[in-house]
């Protein structure tokens, strides 16, 4: 089961759950992830300790997606 | 567009040469040498005034003072980069550290506790996220860069570590890239600029660096 969550205002919202053999479940969240990037949010996943990637395709086989805003110097 | 491993972040500032070894050590000088140069002239003119006419020590004084006080400000601006921001409500603080711990080792949730500070190794040195910036702690732990970085959405405090940690483990030299540059100097200055709770971060932070390549 994957999750696809963003970071905001209430801690986190989990906007889409998928799993790989539910194909209704995956459209869902590839419509949502979409949305998200579109709207200016970056997806990110966690590819090991102290690593992550930016990802612009729904990754089906991660456990976890994070939508993040973009940072600057401030 | 991003290339692939970059963040996508350094386009907005493309005109920045992207950060390594070099040039952090480079930048590192750079301080210094301004440092030395906004001090150096008050401590000679304090000097040349008390040997002409020692009855000009009140003006001798304050060069000094303002020897002292130019670096102590340099210093301060680098603590600044880590010190904590307002809290939000309480239940979205909370949704929001527990996902910054899911994202982190149990020490480095342990740390986060006490001081605040998530601490990451990395290519560069050992970092220690805040919400609203970071600090790079050099191998061999003596020197120490305050960055200025944050997010721009109105977010509980852990969600706003979250996103630094999660962009620098993405890009750690776009990272640095993005960050703005508050201070490059001795850790002893920005330790004691620091809040005391935040201190054991630092301390820690600069056992690490004598690991690393």
């Amino acid at each position: 089961m994957g999750r696809l969550i963003r970071m905001d205002h209430t801690g986190h919202t989990t906007l889409a759950e998928w799993s790989a053999g539910d194909a209704a479940s995956v459209e869902r969240a590839v419509a949502e992830f979409r949305a998200q990037l579109d709207q200016g949010h970056y997806a990110v996943v966690s590819t090991g300790e102290g690593q992550a990637e930016q990802v612009s395709e729904l990754p089906l086989q991660a456990d976890l997606v994070i939508l993040r805003r973009p940072i600057a110097g401030g | 567009m991003s290339r692939a491993g970059l963040l996508p972040e350094t386009a907005a500032v493309h005109w920045r040469p992207r950060a390594d070894k070099r040039r952090l050590l480079v930048s590192g000088r750079l301080w210094t040498l301004t440092t030395l140069a906004h001090t150096v002239p008050f401590l000679v003119a304090a000097g040349v005034l008390a040997a002409l006419e020692p009855l000009s020590f009140p003006v001798g004084l304050a060069a000094v003072a303002h020897a002292w006080a130019i670096p102590e400000l340099y210093a301060q601006r680098g603590a600044n980069v880590v010190r904590p921001r307002r809290r939000g409500a309480e239940a979205p603080e909370r949704t929001a550290l527990g996902l910054l711990g899911d994202l982190v080792g149990h020490d480095a949730r342990e740390l986060h506790g006490r001081t605040g500070l998530v601490p990451e190794r990395g290519a560069l040195g050992v970092w220690l996220v805040g919400e609203a910036g970071a600090l790079l702690v050099r191998p061999g732990g003596r020197r120490v860069h305050c960055w200025c970085v944050r997010v721009d959405a109105d977010l509980p405090s852990a969600d706003r570590t979250a996103h630094l940690l999660l962009a620098l483990r993405e890009d750690e030299a776009g990272f640095a890239t993005v960050a703005n540059l508050a201070f490059s100097g001795a850790r002893w200055r920005v330790r004691r600029r620091m809040g005391a709770a935040m201190r054991p971060a630092l301390d820690a932070a600069a056992r690490l660096p004598k690991s690393l390549a």
